[in-house]
């Protein structure tokens, strides 16, 4: 196999795969005439942090066309930032969900690179929305 | 888990028998064939059998037999050995191939126009994966000196006319002077078990085929060069291998070689009664042909009946008996290729996610697919070990597979 028990991990059982019927920020990246689209899905909730209101991503759903290590990119990406604030889900990097899946081989790089911008398009997506209602 | 393996076109297990001599060989003939004393002698002499092995094979004469290391070496001999061999002219050589050659070829030949050594015209196959002999001879220039086709195409399985290809090329050459002559290679590595691999009858001047696609050994390969055919050695030494290839000889390798080529002359003879050493497969199909050709039929038949939005690739009959290659509609082929191995199931994709480059298959985009279709195609090559059950497994779990990797696409329509 040339991937590691963590890829396999989530490739078999991917975490938060599906869609959130009613979104509050959708990211769609990626080119099916490369091989790869991820479709990110999220629910924004508010919730107090030290006194202060702060966004949250409440929920996160996945759908994924593409190869082992964009699926697993995909589910580990929904993981991190399950739970996180907007900005804390911001500061997610290829690099750290390269390194929660213990290794990528270099071909497979691409993949955590397009999670990350699936991830930062779908808040993108709410913020707009956002600032378009007020 | 029972482990299926359909991936006979990038490698075929060991013959048992290939095997066995080769391990008894590796004892008895350690010497060197260019020794004069006994060790070496009895080294050569298992180096001039499996040459003869290969003569009869090719319906050739044993000096135009030069063993190589594999498929990729001979394909280099020959391009860049023709090329460099010829006599310098005032104008640049030009070599004419197909798109969807192995890169063993085309690579070779987009090097040679890199480095300003010759100029290349790269036919586009049919939609079905053909090469025409008409797309040959419309291009055919002045300063044509060599044709490379080749002959089962290694990812979609569809044959070439080769022959005809020949005998066009014959008629061209007749028409010009011998200093003007056009050569031509055929790569037959996927070709070698199931089709006719006479020399004379293809009307070829070179010719490449390994070992390792047949039941023998990694790492020992043939280049047919046709007496007369100007050669320039690219492995630079000693004299062995006629001056085309220096190099102590790979003795075990050529001795695997020699008894995985034995055991389909032996089955092609079985089939020959009353002809003279001739093995045209177009006359003579092996029992082996014919139970691979039947269970790939099977499998091509279920999986498009079965799976929506599939569809094969290559010709439906002018293909390897051995060879389906389907693509799938929304559904990328690396993820059903682990999805196939986790159950034991063996094969192999087009896309672009198992070669480490973002584009698919070469040879699926230059039959016209889009690339979004040819990142979902696998390819499955039957042989000696595939059984009835094998298929009917394979028929029973890829509707899953399928199903299942399209369920988690953004493009799902259910």
């Amino acid at each position: 196999m040339i991937y590691s028990k963590e890829v396999m991990k989530h490739f078999k059982s991917p975490k938060n795969l599906g869609e959130i019927k009613k979104p509050d920020g959708v990211g769609t990246v990626g080119n099916p005439r490369c091989g790869d689209v991820m479709k990110l899905y999220i629910q924004v909730g508010v919730r107090e942090n030290l006194g202060k209101k702060e966004e949250y991503v409440k929920d996160i759903k996945f759908q994924t066309l593409g190869c082992g290590a964009a699926i697993a990119c995909s589910s580990m990406t929904t993981e991190l930032v399950k739970g996180k604030s907007l900005s804390e889900a911001l500061k997610i990097s290829n690099k750290k969900i390269t390194a929660a899946l213990g290794e990528l081989p270099p071909a497979k790089y691409h993949c955590s690179i397009l999670s990350e911008e699936a991830i930062k398009a779908a808040i993108k997506d709410y913020l707009n929305k956002k600032n378009a209602k007020n | 888990m029972k482990k299926i393996y359909l991936d006979y076109a990038a490698t075929t297990p060991l013959d048992p028998e290939v095997i066995k001599v080769m391990n008894l060989g590796m004892k008895k003939y350690f010497g060197n064939p260019s020794s004069v004393h006994s060790f070496g002698q009895e080294a050569r002499k298992v180096l001039e059998d499996g040459r003869k092995t290969v003569a009869f094979y090719l319906d050739c004469e044993s000096d135009e037999v030069i063993f190589t290391s594999g498929g990729s070496e001979s394909d280099n001999l020959a391009i860049c050995g023709l090329i460099e061999a010829l006599p310098k002219a005032g104008h640049l050589p030009h070599i004419i191939t197909s798109e969807f050659e192995h890169h063993a070829v085309l690579d070779t030949v987009r090097e040679l126009v890199k480095n300003g050594q010759a100029e290349a015209t790269f036919i586009k196959p049919t939609g079905s994966g053909l090469i025409t002999p008409e797309s040959i001879k419309m291009a055919v220039k002045k300063n044509t000196v060599l044709v490379s086709i080749i002959y089962v195409n290694n990812e979609i399985g569809t044959v070439q006319p080769i022959r005809e290809i020949g005998k066009l090329i014959e008629v061209e050459n007749k028409k010009r002077s011998k200093d003007q002559k056009i050569y031509f290679h055929t790569d037959a590595v996927q070709a070698a078990e199931f089709f006719e691999l006479g020399v004379r009858y293809l009307h070829v001047d070179l010719l490449t085929f390994t070992a390792h696609k047949i039941y023998g050994p990694k790492g020992t390969g043939v280049l047919f060069v046709k007496r007369g055919t100007p050669i320039r050695r690219q492995i630079i030494g000693g004299a062995q291998e006629f001056r085309k290839r220096a190099g102590t000889e790979n003795v075990i390798g050529v001795l695997g070689l020699s008894r995985a080529l034995g055991r389909i002359i032996e089955e092609k003879a079985d089939k020959r009664s009353g002809r003279q050493n001739k093995l045209l497969s177009e006359l003579s199909e092996t029992k082996e042909t014919c139970r691979l050709r039947t269970l790939r039929d099977h499998l091509i038949d279920e999986i498009l009946k079965i799976i929506p939005k599939s569809r094969l690739n290559g010709d439906r009959f002018r293909r390897s008996p051995a060879n389906a290659n389907i693509s799938f509609e929304n559904a990328e082929g690396e993820s059903i290729l682990l999805n196939l191995d986790l159950l034991g199931i063996a094969a192999s994709s087009g896309s672009a996610c198992t070669s480490g480059s973002l584009l698919p298959s070469h040879v699926l985009l230059s039959i016209g697919l889009p690339p979004e279709i040819a990142h979902g195609s696998i390819r499955f090559t039957l042989g000696r070990q595939t059984t009835v059950a094998d298929i009917d497994y394979l028929i029973e779990v890829l509707p899953k597979i399928v199903s299942k990797v399209r369920k988690m696409s953004p493009f799902n329509e259910d």
